[in-house]
């Protein structure tokens, strides 16, 4: 784990770059410029690679509709115009969709991270009785595909009559194991000195986990919260069958109705109702994609 | 209080015994505390873990035998007949193929792109660490906005890719309308989401890599080549075996994608197994072959990771 913590610092220059260079034979020297223009060339075509689809999808949604069908393409979106959001939300009820999103990514995610960090707790801190035996069972869940539970699931809701409900949408996806996980192993690396005199001087243990365990782990609850969001924003199979009315979509379901039966499509309309979608999750992971591709990451290295 | 009352009544002189005897069952009592406390703590966590994840496996499997159309009635049990019309239909022959081409073109990009991606921001350069959150972020974007912004991009009349394919004259293909094409959208959209995340997992196993192996070698005067090929490759072999292993769970779960670009089609050009589930279920209302086709999802699902808890053990041996 320790392994994926110094990814994605930004402006950490080696040093080694700007010292001076090791004594080489001069065919080396030419040979080693060439390699270094032919890397940059990689860099900036893999930048080019990720950056031109993003830039498209931002500058189409604030292009006026006669620059959108234009070509060659226009690239730059002169006067940037906020039509198209307007169009996006005569064409579906986006304010649904918005608001639906917030509430299952709020709720379902806070629960998540409840319940992630109250079973780290009892697994690091507590005995029980086949302890590493129910430890196991959790984990072994991982190994379900959401393909399997999806049938089963929906019936379960059905009969319960949650379909078209916040308590459908929500609750299916509120159990955190992964993220439990992670806890747990942070949990394990926390100084036991100091949790342990806390047990002495006589804190219950539910002091012990809000006072003490919890806000040491900050980094780790980052990581596993930002992960729970990204996920129930971006859910889109559990949504789209266990709601059936327009005005209990989710965003990523709601995008479906921009599109036209017809074949024609309104781009600029789409592209905007995309941003609504992307952004968000976007300016999120900017904010902490540290926290975020460790937690990724995290024991996935160790093979 | 009362309790404590008759704890400080005054006792017979304690014996060794009679104390050792207070202590247990004092000590039982803390247990029992402790015990009750651990059950409430995971208690919500694991009720919803066995109702939506280990209840819909076993639920399945019975489904799986069972004619039902999820509406009304009750499922009939009808054995293996919903396994042996799936597997004699050449309609799903061509649903397993489909996903073993997805599955594979996903799989296979993604190794040699992520690797790639991964040996590239690695190297010492200027706006590394920008390209690499660059590629990072179409993780997080939601797969049905990705696949959006996508078939915006494949528009064969106001996509890039009219424009793309002008430079070398050619008129671009009706991708997602095209059988031939629809399928190759796809991998593009997938890898272009995934490649960041693989080449993220790649570069943390570079970075752990040690290095003494590396300088032994090109102090015996091995070339830049061999060492990757000879000492490098092998050493990430255990990250490469999981990155396939997750890139297989994550193509089985590309919903977002297939619903938005192709829904399957044309045909059932790009219906890959776990689509077929949904459609079976939610639009055909065939719990029992929709249930048949999750058992033989999960079946490939757990094959492959059994492959590569055996590979990694056998790594861990190797070295």
């Amino acid at each position: 784990m320790s392994a994926a913590i110094p990814l994605l610092k930004e402006g950490q220059d080696d040093p080694a770059l700007d010292g001076p260079p090791p004594p080489r034979r001069r065919g080396a020297m030419t040979d080693s410029r060439l390699r270094r223009v032919l890397l940059y060339a990689a860099l900036v075509v893999a930048g080019l690679t990720f950056l031109v689809p993003v830039y498209w999808l931002f500058s189409s949604a604030v292009k006026e509709n006669s620059d959108i069908y234009q070509y060659p393409p226009q690239w730059l979106p002169w006067p940037p115009v906020i039509e198209n959001f307007g169009d996006a939300w005569a064409a579906a009820p986006f304010n649904h969709f918005l608001v639906n999103s917030l509430i299952v990514t709020v709720v379902g995610a806070s629960i998540k991270l409840v319940n992630a960090s109250l079973t780290a707790y009892a697994f690091v801190y507590l005995r029980f009785p086949a302890k590493n035996l129910v430890f196991l069972l959790m984990l072994g869940s991982l190994m379900v595909p959401g393909n399997v539970t999806l049938i089963v699931n929906y019936i379960t809701m059905a009969n319960l009559g949650w379909i078209n409900t916040y308590l459908g949408l929500i609750l299916p996806s509120a159990g955190s194991v992964f993220g439990m996980f992670l806890l747990r192993q942070y949990m394990l690396t926390l100084p036991s000195d100091i949790t342990e005199a806390a047990a002495v001087d006589g804190a219950g243990h539910m002091r012990k986990l809000f006072q003490i365990v919890l806000p040491m782990c900050k980094p780790m609850l980052v990581t596993v919260g930002v992960i729970a969001v990204v996920d129930m924003w971006n859910d889109f199979i559990w949504p789209l069958i266990v709601t059936n009315t327009v005005e209990m979509r989710t965003l990523p379901i709601g995008l479906l109705y921009l599109r036209s039966a017809e074949g024609y499509n309104d781009w600029g309309a789409i592209m905007a109702g995309t941003v609504i979608v992307a952004l968000p999750m976007l300016v999120l992971f900017l904010f902490t994609q540290r926290h975020i591709a460790r937690g990724l990451t995290a024991g996935a290295v160790k093979g | 209080m009362a309790h404590q009352d008759v704890i400080a009544a005054p006792r017979p002189p304690a014996t060794g015994a009679r104390e050792a005897a207070d202590r247990r069952r004092g000590r039982r009592r803390r247990d029992r505390r402790e015990y009750a406390l651990f059950a409430l703590l995971i208690f919500p966590n694991a009720v919803l873990i066995l109702t939506f994840e280990y209840w819909p496996v076993l639920y399945n499997a019975f489904l799986s035998m069972t004619s039902w159309n999820m509406i009304s009635g009750t499922p009939q049990w009808v054995g293996f007949a919903n396994y042996v019309d799936l597997l004699t239909s050449p309609n799903f022959h061509r649903v397993l193929l489909n996903t073993a081409v997805f599955t594979g073109a996903v799989v296979i990009g993604s190794v040699v792109l992520g690797l790639l991606l991964a040996l590239l921001f690695n190297q010492k350069l200027h706006l590394r660490g920008v390209v690499r959150t660059a590629a990072f972020s179409p993780y997080v974007i939601s797969g049905a906005a990705v696949a959006t912004l996508w078939l915006f991009l494949f528009d064969p009349n106001y996509g890039l890719s009219r424009l793309l394919f002008s430079l070398v004259g050619a008129d671009s293909p009706r991708w997602v309308t095209d059988a031939q094409w629809a399928m190759p959208a796809l991998i593009i959209a997938y890898l272009w989401k995934g490649m960041g995340f693989v080449a993220i997992i790649y570069l943390a196993g570079l970075q752990g890599l040690p290095e003494e192996y590396d300088e032994a070698a090109r102090i015996d005067g091995a070339g830049r080549w061999a060492i990757f090929r000879r000492i490098t490759l092998p050493l990430l072999s255990p990250v490469t075996f999981f990155v396939m292993v997750i890139t297989i769970i994550g193509t089985f779960q590309a919903y977002d994608l297939i619903a938005v670009m192709t829904g399957g089609g044309p045909g059932i050009a790009t219906t890959t197994l776990s689509w077929f589930i949904y459609e079976r279920a939610f639009k055909a209302s065939d719990a029992g072959g929709a249930a048949a086709a999750a058992m033989i999802l999960f079946v490939i699902l757990l094959a492959v990771t059994a492959l590569q808890n055996a590979y990694s053990q056998r790594k861990v041996h190797y070295q």
